[in-house]
């Protein structure tokens, strides 16, 4: 063997996949030419601009659009009368059953009634975006103003207003959830009950990018292409041949770079459907861009729970019972993936990373005259580990123990294969108490409190808050999927197509919008079948070009789609090795593969490398008997099981008494998604998470008056984090592969959101309690936490 | 009424008639055809809007086109010279400093801002000069490392 076949030092020291290459999104995003969906220019293209409602709930009387008809530049004014038998409700498409399930239908523009500030009117379309929004001011409206309801407990009462007449009440669905043994007897028999009244506050996902449209309808062949803000463009094909009636296969739907999603852009919306209606009215292409201010009356917000819990517990902090009523707001309609949120997504999980032998939950779905609820990162699970999280540390307060010591009391031994939980899933892998300690290994958790009891002493207020996490991703078993009501399937797909050259083009169903999976695909594909990861462009977000997909949510494109790719390189890899033991003249079972190269066993210089084989195949001069032409393959890929990755985080703040405010001293993350493919993809994912976490914990909050005006309307009054607010986040990871995927890998999109509102609230609290504060409720700003401290002061002098 | 205006962007200079109320970040985006600048918001606290003008960083959603005439304009995607990354292009890159890179252009606009004022900032100092441009993505620990690194760097700011 010649030193020059020797596969090179790098190429066999260093493994691709963990390697933390650089992005290849990069180039085009740092240099301005990436192309999100307002960037797009079309021939003959017009603008639409759409009327929303000012009222949370109203009756429109009358609506004259004379005035704007004939503004300058405005080729259409429309409104429901004009969109009737043209576009029909727009679904919700998760069907959760045995719930009394009660759809309101959800017109892309209302008809008699306007439900929620931002419940979309009228649409005028004209040459100009300035045009349009001119013609708007010019459309009259004269509504009858009605009480609104907004606060989901509220509306669930006999007397709320009604957010649809339809219905007797303005319950959506009423689920529950029952596990393990007897709920009854669980607290009738506890030591220790502690119970609490939590709002999971609304909050609005400001994606950077707002949401946006561009409809290109031809009439001469009847076909339909829609560039979207989106996150599951097949999902929008779908939803968007039901409504327009536009035939799935002559609609194409684009998700060109989409600036962050964050689960406000799962959704289907009225914009894009009334963007294809004016299309196909005028023949044009048309644009539709929300504003800001458009997108935080009428893109989804997420969370919106009131919880009522209660923890049974014994005197040394064993859990022996949890027992919740959820009234979780789902706004004026119920959106795409809505129902399954507070249900499936949160309910399941109550139990989280601890052995809780009885657990029942009763989850109300109600209107409320607001913007429709959604998935927002974390979609449920955050709901769930905050509820969990908090109740443990006011359990340890209560008995006086460290809220370590009763996480480490409660928590599920290690597991490599399977865990049955009492909610009814099957947890893949876990070592929770592994990442727990590591965390608290981090921090140096027992100098911490000796350090905070000495600080304590000189008057400074300085909070240690843990929380630890498991949470259902890498959605999941179409199987599944259909037994809890989604409609549609939750697997991925993938092709892999090499080139007679040896370039391979991966087309992939999932559609990442910032996660970087355009880098992490390709390493998947070279390090399975060693090519270079600069030899395989990855193609997405286009339903013409890629196979199906479901979408970019719950953590699930690594997970899922991730698995479609390594399967379909799988295959790639058996076909090369069937013909190179032809072209070797050996045996199949004789050939080995290392790096890239398949060579005969016993005779490493004997070898075909896989771009000699992508020649070979892509020729098919000489193929064995049977064998088609081309080295490509596509993977249909049904996971048996979510996913489960889970972790610790501690945050370590410090309260200032004369002001309320919170600084954040540290942040230590350690989470565990399985074996990481790029760590530093995995590092800035877990940053981001975080910070959003953060943001809830102590800024933001989504907030209307008792008449449904939104007072946080615009990034003026909505606190999402800035850079000069946080500090750096310590991330520290533990690997546990996921006994049943081709890869082990789990998902990390949402883990730190799910884990670091429970952390921060915590620590504030621990923070608070020489002051005597207790039970206060997000976000934890320094006016809410100021006045807290007063009362108590207040309270002292009584 | 109509007004004509001559800008300056990345170089070459782009005279139109314009409408008085036509924003500056319009003028880029449509007349200009310059499409990297980005409208994150409408009150002026995103900053994916940021350019240059005449040097100095602005929020382009918050000006005028009329106010611009006869400025100078460098957008994100004049930042690049001869097919060669600016610093700060390259150390966002290297460092992971963006995600879905909608914030990127301004962001690193408003970080080239702060390293004509300060070549060698704090980590402090950067998170402070970055308070008016918001990043969804990233918790902003990578961008001001992507910005310490460019400082370091001694690139072409």
């Amino acid at each position: 063997m010649t030193t020059a076949m020797k596969p090179s030092a790098s190429a066999t020291s260093s493994r691709v996949f963990g390697s933390g290459i650089r992005r290849r999104e990069d180039p085009r995003l740092v240099t301005g030419t990436a192309r999100y969906t307002d960037d797009i220019t079309l021939p003959g293209m017009v603008h639409a601009a759409i009327l929303r409602s000012p009222h949370a709930h109203a009756k429109i009387r009358k609506i004259d659009t004379a005035r704007a008809q004939s503004a300058p530049g405005v080729v259409g004014v429309y409104t429901a009368r004009d969109i009737e038998g043209h576009l029909k409700p727009i679904p919700c498409l998760w069907l959760v059953p045995n719930t009394d399930l009660k759809i309101g239908t959800y017109s892309a523009l209302a008809t008699e009634y306007v439900r929620y500030v931002g419940d979309a009117v009228a649409v005028a379309v004209a040459e100009t975006p300035y045009q349009a929004y001119d013609a708007l001011d010019l459309i009259d409206v004269d509504y009858e103003v009605l009480p609104a309801v907004i606060d989901p407990q509220k509306s669930a009462q006999s007397d709320a207003p009604r957010v649809h007449g339809e219905f007797p009440s303005n319950q959506a669905f009423h689920w529950t959830v029952t596990g393990g043994s007897d709920i009854e007897a669980a607290f009738k028999s506890a030591e220790v009950v502690v119970k609490d009244r939590i709002i999971q506050q609304r909050l609005i996902p400001t994606a950077m990018e707002t949401r946006s449209a561009v409809a290109q309808f031809v009439p001469a062949t009847g076909e339909l292409t829609l560039w979207n803000t989106t996150q599951n463009p097949h999902i929008v094909r779908f939803a968007c041949s039901v409504v327009t009636g536009i035939p799935e296969d002559r609609l194409r739907v684009i998700a060109p770079e989409v600036g962050g999603g964050f689960g406000s852009k799962i959704a289907q919306y009225p914009g894009e459907f009334l963007a294809v209606f004016c299309s196909k009215k005028l023949g044009r292409p048309v644009k539709w861009t929300e504003s800001r201010s458009e997108n935080y009356q009428a893109t989804t917000h997420g969370r919106d729970h009131v919880q009522e819990v209660e923890l049974a517990a014994t005197r040394d902090g064993r859990i022996t019972g949890l027992r919740c009523k959820v009234w979780a707001g789902m706004g004026a309609y119920l959106s795409t993936a809505a129902p399954g949120i507070p249900t499936i997504l949160h309910g399941l999980m109550l139990s989280g990373p601890y052995r809780i032998p009885a657990v029942h939950e009763d989850v109300y779905g109600v209107y409320t005259n607001t913007t429709p609820v959604e998935a927002y990162r974390g979609a449920g699970r955050p709901e769930a580990t905050y509820m969990l999280e908090r109740l443990i540390d006011k359990l340890a307060r209560e008995l006086k123990l460290d809220p370590v010591d009763v996480r480490r009391k409660n928590l599920i031994p290690p597991f490599n294969d399977g865990f049955d939980v009492v909610t009814g899933l099957k947890y893949d892998s876990g070592n929770y108490e592994g990442a727990l300690a590591k965390a608290l290994d981090q921090v140096n958790y027992k100098a911490l409190r000796a350090e905070q009891a000495r600080l304590r002493e000189q008057g400074t207020y300085l909070g240690i808050g843990v929380s630890t996490y498991v949470e259902i991703c890498g959605l999941g078993p179409s199987q599944v999927a259909g037994a809890v009501g989604f409609q549609g399937g939750l697997w991925e797909s993938a092709i892999v197509r090499f080139h007679p050259t040896g370039k391979v083009n991966v087309f992939i169903g999932a559609s990442p919008h910032g996660q970087g999976e355009e880098t992490t695909f390709a390493q998947i594909v070279a390090d399975e079948v060693g090519v270079a990861v600069d030899d395989v462009k990855v193609v997405h977000g286009d339903t013409d070009v890629t196979p199906m997909g479901w979408g970019t949510y719950g953590s699930r494109t690594t997970a899922v789609g991730g698995a479609a790719l390594a399967v379909a390189t799988r295959k790639i890899k058996e076909k090369a090795k069937a013909l190179a033991a032809h072209l070797l003249e050996a045996a199949p079972e004789d050939i080995e593969y290392a790096s890239g190269r398949f060579s005969v066993k016993g005779s490493p210089d004997h070898f075909k490398t896989i771009q000699d084989i992508a020649l070979l195949a892509n020729v098919a001069w000489n193929l064995p008997a049977g064998m088609e032409a081309g080295l490509e393959a596509t993977t249909f890929y049904d996971p048996p099981n979510f996913s489960f990755p889970f972790g610790a985080h501690i945050a370590v703040v410090e309260v200032e008494a004369e002001t309320g405010r919170t600084v954040l001293k540290r942040y230590v993350a350690v989470d565990d998604c399985g074996p990481q493919i790029n760590p530093i993809i995995v590092e800035g994912q877990v940053h981001g998470g975080v910070v959003q976490g953060i943001g809830q914990a102590l800024w933001e909050e989504c907030v209307y008056d008792e008449n449904g005006q939104l007072l946080t309307g615009s990034l003026t009054d909505y606190a999402i984090p800035r850079a000069d607010v946080l500090p750096d986040i310590e991330v520290l990871s533990t690997v546990t592969p996921s006994p049943h995927h081709p890869l082990g890998v789990k998902g990390i999109g949402e883990a730190g959101t799910i884990a670091s509102t429970a952390a921060v609230y915590n620590a504030v609290i621990d923070a608070l309690a020489p002051l005597g504060v207790t039970g206060l409720q997000m976000p934890l700003t320094p006016e809410r936490v100021w006045r807290a401290i007063q009362e108590q002061k207040k309270g002292a002098r009584r | 009424m109509q007004l004509s205006v001559s800008i300056r962007i990345n170089g070459r200079d782009y005279k139109q008639t314009i409408e008085p109320r036509l924003l500056l970040v319009d003028f880029i985006r449509h007349a200009a055809g310059l499409t990297g600048t980005k409208i994150g918001c409408d009150t002026s606290q995103c900053g994916a809007c940021t350019v240059l003008l005449d040097g100095v960083a602005v929020k382009s959603c918050t000006c005028l086109a009329a106010q611009a005439d006869g400025a100078a304009i460098t957008t994100i995607e004049g930042l690049a010279t001869d097919g060669r990354l600016h610093a700060l292009q390259e150390a966002f890159w290297t460092k992971h400093g963006l995600q879905c890179g909608f914030c990127t252009p301004g962001m690193i606009l408003a970080s080239h801002d702060l390293l004509r004022r300060n070549p060698t900032p704090t980590p402090d100092d950067i998170r402070h000069a970055l308070e008016g441009n918001m990043c969804r993505c990233t918790g902003y620990q990578n961008i001001v490392r992507s910005v310490q690194e460019a400082a370091q760097s001694g690139g072409r700011p």
